[in-house]
Formats: structure tokens, sequence, C-alpha cells
């Protein structure tokens, strides 16, 4: 009932909006724009913006490692003299290089950048509402998120360098300025960044988890909603679960670091002096950053499960293999992921009492990650697959989910993790399953929604070459580093020099940063076909992939409440691909193999229950 | 002038694009079907080319077990760590396994129903038994895993320390290592950062009479096949000690003791002399003297010849010289450890020289 109400008043709110059209200036349209597919647009492409930053990071510092210590005039031009002098890469700013890279990478490219565009653009038009519950709020998220980024950003210019304590920020070394130079300002300046970061992650989640309880249209119960919404909703819950006490912990270091206080701090003789702190502990920050740092690896990868899975049924022209299984393991995973922060402390010094349960949860998580892996290879089987950019992206995902996966049974044992514990197998582990997966999640998801974005079409054939390129070069960048991990090089080292031991490794870091410049340079075809493809791409029609779902019903142009007339009903769920008639002589809807979710079952349909 | 020109080239590039772009857009062929959508020749194009991959993603991986297997860590230097290696070998085992075939499925159904004009998808939906059955194994197979998994690391973390175990203090300080052994009366003089001053660099209680008989030394030395349990101590930031060879870590954090025990079993020596170092050593000083003649080539000083020794490194970001922090360590007979030992310096006579 309440839901109706809802919609109704909405309705009525936007027929009367009709009568008066208020006036769309440049500002209101593009800047401070309330429409949610706009505000979509912004985080996506202010999540581009970061990401070619966070991967230009990425290069220099593989450039470093491949062939340390040496001079390079790439260098000398973005590092400058005093991180670069004469051309030779430093190792504050090596540092400072990784701990940007992670930030920008997992918050603002994989939280912001994925979840934030596609929650955006998809929640209102799947579920079948006009926007979100609070365009207002969706705007200031959208504007803090863009606040939070500019403070970033501009610590990266900051005269004692950015934050180099690892985007982990373990304190004391965050704490202290005199343990890093970047433990100065440009530790403070991340602090504000993330907090404001955070804030705009909670004002987006909440309005998210709203819009999805309480706007869906007629007739979309909870279990005929698209995958998509599923894990996008789910993703929103961990958000407002997980930031908040990320928060805390940020708001402790503050203190710790301006106000005098020792939460985190105690017992430290640095500089030739005594501090005064004591009785803190920095496994209580570890404990705290984890309780989000472990959920937010799941808030980067569901979204990107969410519109692998979408994308798959629809290109297979066949529904998602086990639905009510796939939601199952989307809530598994989601409790799970907040009960499992214990697997990055294994070796912290806390009670190895804990690390046993730690184990226990941790391995308990991979069950419903195999579930839906196995889902979707079934999705694919006797399928009528549309071997579209965005469906080689998705089937990409599933196949980095899987080898990065597998790898977590490693280190999610207490025993294993021990010798390969903040190792190079480690940073093969997270880039593949978290890092790359949720890429390819994004990408797919691009390549699909353009048409729904812009109207217009992405080239095909450079998406095709974007993505060979990029798979060829993702496995040549990560599977080769599990086993100089194996050979106990330890992560964050400047140079691997230093021992004598890992010296037979340098053909392999060669290696690897090759495959890195060569993926790297892949982006650029995207980053062409996605900016030519906005103002020249071919026009695209209302439904280009045949789908079910509610937002290709809208119309192309975009309009502000996105459907002109009444929002359509829906009757049944999103996956009706390839579904035959009673008789099992052609579809349901002869000639057509697929039945959108707005059209009544047919007189020669069976009504299957999923 | 030159930004002149730069802008111009930029200008002339851009109008280049546009024109290109107009004339892909005016040549292209006028049909129904939309080239922006996978036509029945790109699936199958892309299809035989997820078969192509797929044989890269095989051959690729093939190649890697092939020349890095080796790169892994010789044989466990320590008790648990044969332990330690079995589980790994076993986990390993099961995770091969599953790639090999999960990615097979997935890329083989790829390419077998890559979609044709009038083929008709299969609506499957559920099958509870199926579903079930890839739930089940999971479990069953996790299970053996944790079950294992708990046991070791049981036997690993409890130390259960007796009269014979060696208790070692290990010191962590940006950027070294400095190790603290009980001395005769096998128990550590208390400690505090508070204390340090002069030449008492780790902080040691100078009123404790426990403390007058520790020896503090820059190498680590442990008699083979005893045990030791390891009290680890921070100075100033996070550290890790980690212990490759002997398959230990644990992290060194300021403000709390945290402890990790193990039985050395091997010698330096007699891991110099196991076949996989021995290969090793010299496939590394031939990198080292083609390294050390490029170098020489271009006037600077060559590397030395590398011997192995076992070493302590820190594995948690410390600051700017953390890829450089190490310790050598030294496993050796008891009789040659306790030569050793001997000839340190306690700490009661070094703070009676200043």
């Amino acid at each position: 009932m309440s839901v109706n109400a809802t919609l109704n008043a909405q309705d009525q709110h936007h027929d009367d909006g009709h009568g008066h059209h208020h006036k769309e200036t440049f500002i209101t349209k593009y800047i401070f724009s309330q429409d949610h597919k706009m505000i979509a647009k912004q985080f996506l492409i202010t999540g581009f913006a970061m990401g070619f930053v966070g991967i230009l990071m990425s290069i220099l510092f593989r450039i470093q490692l491949a062939w340390p210590e040496q001079s390079f005039y790439i260098f000398e031009l973005l590092l400058g003299d005093k991180y670069a002098p004469d051309g030779v890469m430093t190792p504050d700013s090596y540092l400072a290089l990784v701990t940007i890279h992670g930030t920008i990478m997992v918050f603002f490219v994989l939280t912001a950048g994925l979840s934030g565009t596609f929650s955006n653009l998809l929640i209102p038009l799947q579920i079948g509402a006009r926007d979100m519950a609070s365009g207002f709020m969706n705007m200031v998220s959208y504007w803090l998120f863009f606040i939070s980024c500019v403070i970033m950003i501009s610590s990266l210019f900051v005269e004692s360098g950015p934050a180099s304590a690892g985007w982990t920020i373990y304190p004391p070394l965050s704490a202290l300025p005199e343990a890093i130079p970047g433990s100065g300002l440009g530790m403070t300046l991340w602090l504000i960044s993330m907090a404001i970061f955070i804030a705009q992650s909670l004002i987006g989640s909440l309005n998210y988890i709203v819009t999805v309880l309480n706007l869906r249209t007629k007739g979309m119960s909870m279990t005929r909603l698209p995958l998509t919404i599923w894990a996008l909703f789910v993703t929103a819950i961990i958000g407002v679960v997980s930031f908040p006490v990320l928060l805390s912990a940020a708001l402790m270091l503050i203190m710790d670091r301006s106000f005098g206080t020792s939460f985190f701090l105690s017992d430290i003789y640095i500089k030739g002096e005594v501090l005064a702190h004591q009785g803190g502990s920095p496994v209580l920050f570890e404990h705290l950053f984890w309780f989000l740092g472990h959920p937010e690896v799941y808030i980067v990868i569901l979204p990107a499960m969410g519109l692998v899975s979408e994308i798959m049924a629809t290109n297979a022209r066949k529904p998602i293999f086990g639905y009510r299984a796939m939601i199952a393991s989307i809530l598994a995973i989601a409790f799970l992921s907040t009960i499992v922060w214990g697997h990055h402390m294994f070796v912290s010094g806390m009670n190895p009492f804990l690390g046993s349960v730690f184990t226990f949860t941790t391995l308990l998580i991979a069950i419903p990650s195999a579930v839906k892996a196995f889902n979707w290879i079934t999705t694919l089987w006797k399928g009528n697959l549309q071997l579209n950019p965005a469906m080689l992206f998705s089937i990409g995902f599933v196949s980095t989910f899987i080898t990065g996966g597998l790898t977590g049974i490693i280190l999610g044992d207490s025993t294993l993790d021990i010798n390969v514990h903040d190792t190079y197998f480690v940073i093969a582990h997270f880039h593949l399953v978290m890092g790359i997966s949720a890429v390819y999640g994004l990408l797919a998801g691009v390549y699909h929604w353009f048409p729904k974005m812009y109207g217009r079409m992405m080239n095909k054939n450079l998406g095709y070459a974007h993505f060979w390129i990029t798979a060829v070069g993702a496995y040549g960048v990560f599977f080769p580093m599990h086993f100089i991990g194996l050979a106990g090089l330890p992560r964050r080292y400047y140079t691997n020099t230093a021992f004598p031991y890992f010296d037979d490794l340098a053909d392999v870091n060669v290696l690897i940063t090759l495959f890195a410049i060569l993926t790297a340079l892949a982006q650029l075809i995207f980053v062409y076909n996605f900016i030519v493809s906005i103002f020249y791409g071919r026009k695209a029609t209302q439904n280009p992939w045949n789908a079910t779902t509610l937002e290709w019903t809208t119309p192309v142009e975009h309009i502000h409440g996105n459907w002109p007339g009444e929002i359509p009903s829906v009757y049944r769920w999103s996956y009706d691909y390839s579904k035959m008639n009673r008789d099992e002589t052609d579809y349901v809807i002869p000639g057509q193999d697929y039945v959108p979710q707005h059209i009544p079952l047919q007189p020669n349909e069976d009504e299957l229950s999923h | 002038m030159t930004v002149f020109l730069i802008i111009s080239v930029l200008a002339l590039l851009g109008l280049t694009f546009w024109q290109m772009s107009k004339i892909l857009k005016l040549s292209k062929p006028v049909s129904s079907d939309d080239p922006s959508i996978a036509s029945d020749k790109d699936n199958k194009t892309q299809a035989y080319l997820l078969m192509a991959f797929t044989v890269f993603l095989y051959v690729f991986m093939f190649y890697n077990f092939w020349n890095y297997t080796d790169l892994y860590l010789p044989e466990a230097a320590s008790e648990h760590g044969v332990d330690y290696d079995r589980l790994m070998f076993i986990s390993m085992g099961v995770i091969i396994f599953v790639q090999m075939i999960t990615q097979f499925l997935l890329h083989y159904f790829g390419w077998k129903y890559r979609g044709k004009k009038g083929q008709k998808a299969l609506f499957y939906a559920d099958n509870d038994k199926l579903e079930f059955i890839w739930t089940i194994i999971p479990v069953i197979v996790l299970a053996g895993l944790i079950i294992y998994g708990l046991f070791t690391w049981s036997d690993i973390m409890f130390v259960d320390e007796d009269e014979d175990t060696l208790v070692i203090e290990v010191y962590a300080y940006q950027f070294g290592w400095k190790a603290r052994y009980s001395g005769e009366d096998n128990t550590l003089g208390k400690a505090n950062v508070r204390f340090i001053e002069g030449v008492n660099t780790l902080g040691v209680d100078e009123s404790d009479p426990y403390a007058m008989d520790d020896k503090i030394t820059t190498e680590l030395h442990l008699p083979v096949n005893k045990k030791v349990l390891f009290k680890f101590r921070s100075q100033d930031v996070l550290h890790s000690a980690y212990f490759p060879f002997h398959r230990a870590q644990m992290n060194v954090v300021p403000g709390m003791i945290t402890q990790f025990g193990f039985t050395p079993t091997l010698t330096t020596e007699q891991m110099r002399t196991t076949d996989y170092m021995i290969d090793k050593v010299k496939e590394l000083n031939e990198i080292r003297k083609q390294r050390t003649k490029e170098l020489e080539a271009q006037g600077e000083m060559g590397l030395d010849p590398y011997e192995f020794d076992y070493y302590l490194l820190c594995n948690k970001i410390c600051g700017v010289s953390h890829y450089n922090m190490q310790m050598k360590i030294v496993v050796e007979e008891e009789d040659e450890y306790e030569a050793w030992l001997a000839d340190q310096p306690t700490f009661g006579s070094t703070i009676e020289k200043k």
C-alpha cells in the first residue's frame, strides 16, 4: 500500500511539473544536476579521471621495479626534480606512488566510479522509478565525492609529499611525520579527503537503499528484481554498516596526530626522542581499518558481479542460472564479509585463537563465491552467446575472479598466510580477484549501458581490440606475480637489489612491467572509443541488446522522470530469455527470444516460479 | 613559438580525427543491422579468438609453472616448515586442479555456444540437484583444508615453553634489527623505550638484575635443532619479522611484545650444500657477473659474488629504507653457537664501559 501511495504521489508531482516546465540552465543540467542519469555520468567520468591518475602511477612504479634506480625522462617530467633527481625515482616517491595508487583505485575508481555510477544509473531505471528517493542528496553525494577527489589530488602537490604509509595507513607510520615525510600535511589531506569520501558514500548508500525499498514500480517484487539491483542494494547496505567504522578510525587517527591522544600509539622512540603517547595499540587500528577494509572489497566486487550476471544473461539469451541461489549467495557473501576481517591480521600479533576463527569464516565465504562461479559457467552452457565487448568482459570477469579467488584459499588459511603474507603473492591475488575483475565489471557495464547513458553506441571493433589486449595483459602482469611472491619477495620494496637472493627475479619483474605498459596503453583505445562515441557514435535504438529490463523501455533521449507517460508495471522476473510457449513450438512471443518485464503473462505461457 | 607549434599540431590532429570519423560514418554501408552489435560473423571470430586466448592462457600458465616453480623457496629449514610445505602443496594441488577445469569449461562454453541466427538457447533457470552438488563439494573440500590448517596453525602458534626453550628478543627499529640473548639466567631483562640513552640503544632497564647478563648482537645466531622463542619488540613503527626460509613471520608492534617460536633444522652450511642452493647460487652469480660487466663498462663498481645466508627481513612498510632492513641469520651447531655467544659482550659490561 505504502509503495503504491508513494508512487502515485510521485506521478502526481511529475504531472504537475508538466504544466510549468522549469527552465534547465547549463548549470542545473550538467553541473548541479539532480537527475540520476546525469549524476551517474558525473561519477563515471570523475572515476575515469581518477583511474587515469591511478594507472599512470602504477606504470611509474612498475618501471622503477623493472629497472631499479635508473634514470627515466618520464620520471623527471612527471615527478619533478625533488622526487626524481636526475630522473631517478626516490624511495619516498615510490612509497607515495604505491599508497596513492591503492587509495585511488580502491576508493575513487572501484567504489565511487563503479558502484556510484551504476547505482545511480540503474536503480531508478531498472526498478521503475522516476528518480532517486532524494535527488538533492544524490547531488550532494556527487559533489562531496568531487571535493574529496580534489583534496586527494591536491595532496600530491604539498611540500612534504602525499601520504606514503601504504593505502592501509597503519599507525604509527601514518601518525608520525618524523617516521616518514608523507605523514605530514599529505596524510592530513588524505584523512580529510577520506572523511568526505565516507560522507558521500553514506549519503549515496542510504539513498540507494531507500529507493530500492520504496520506489519499486507496481509488480516489481524483490524476487523480480534484476541481479544488478540486488547487488547494488546489498552493496549499499554493507557500505552503511562498515564505512562509519573507517570514519571512526580516521577520526581517532586525526586525534592521535593532532591532539595528542594515544588511541593507536604507545612506547615510541623516534628521532632521538621518546614520545609521550602511552597505552594505545596499532592493532586496534588494524581491526577498525579492516572492519571496513574487508567488506570494502565486496563493496567493490558485488556491483561487478551484479552487472556481469545481467550482461551475461542478456547476451547468452538465457536466464541467469539459479537466480535464487545468486541472491542467496550475494546475501551470504555480504553477511560473511563483515566477520572475516581478521584474515588480514593473522600475523599482526593478535591472539592466535582469533586466527582460527577468522580462518573458518574466511574459507566459508569461498562457498557462495564458488556457487556464483559455477552458476555463471552454467549460464553460458547451451546459450546463444552474442559475443559483444560487454559479454567478453563478463567472461573475462569470471575467468579472473576464479583465478584470483582460488589463491584466496591459500591466503585465507592462517597457517599458509604466515609465509606469503605481504608478499607479491597477495598482490597477485587481490589484483586479480578484486582489481582486474571489478575493472572488467565496470568496463562491461560501460559497454553495455553506454547506449542508455549517451544514446549512442560504442565502436564494437575498438571494443574487441581493447578487450583482447587487456585480457592478455592482465594475466601477463598478475600471473607471474604469484611466483615471485612464493619466492618470498615482500611488497612495497622500492628495489629488490638489497637482497642478492632476489636477483633472479629481475627478469620476471621486467616481463611484468612490459605487460603492464601494454595493458595501460590498451586503455587508451577505450578512452578514445568512449570520447568519440559520445559525440559521433552511431545513434542507439531503444533496446539495442534485446534486453528484458525496464531501462530499455525508456526513450533514447533522456527526459527528466525517465518515462514520458506512466511508469510501466511489471509482470515477470527479468530473465525471460528464450522462454518457450506451452506447446514448445515457438518463443512465448513468436519470433522474439525475450519477454520484457512489463509484458503481462501471455495466454499460451506457463508461469514458473523461480 | 613551440607552444604555438604544439597547439597547431594538436588542432590539425583534432581536425584529422574529426574528418576521419566523418568519412568513416559516411562510408558505412547502409543496412538494417547495427554494426555496433555483434553479428554472426563477429560471434564466430570472437569465439575463435576466445579459443586462441584459452590456448594462450594455458600455455602461459604452463610456462609460468615450468620456469618459475623453482623460484619457490627451498625446503623448509624449520621443524614446522615441513608441515607448512605439505599443506601448501595440497592446497596448491586443489586450486590448480579447479583452475584447470573451470577455466576450460568457461572458455569452451564461450566458444561452443557462440551465437548463430536461428539457434535457440535453452531456457534453463534452475536445477536444485546440480546446485546442491556444487555447494556441497566445496564445503567438503574446504572443511578438509580448514581442519588440516587449523591443527597445523595451533601447533605452530601455541608454543609450549619449557626450560630448554631458547628465548631471544628481536628488536626492530627504522631501519634495522638487533637481537638480545637472555644470558645465563635465561631471562630477558625488562626493557622500555623510555630507558634508551647513550649506549643503551634498546632501552634495557639498567636496574633489573636479569638484564646484566643479556647480550645484544647485530647478527642472529641460532643453534640447530633447538626450539627458539622469539619475543619481538619495536622501537618506533610497525615492522614485520619475516624468516622466509623458516616459514615464520610475526609483526613487530610498538607498545606490545609479540612472539613466534620455531626449531631450525638445517644449519647455514647444510642449506648451502643442498642441490637447490648450489644451483641457485650458481645462477645468481652468473647474473651478478653479467651485471658487473655492464656496471664496469659504465665505470661503476661491480657486484660482489654471492654466498647464501639465511636472513630476516622487514615485511611491513616502515619508511623510506623499508626495502633494506635486514639481518643475517646464522644457524650452526650447538658448540659453534656457544663459542660465538661467549664472544659477545654482556649488557652489564657495555654500560660499565661508558
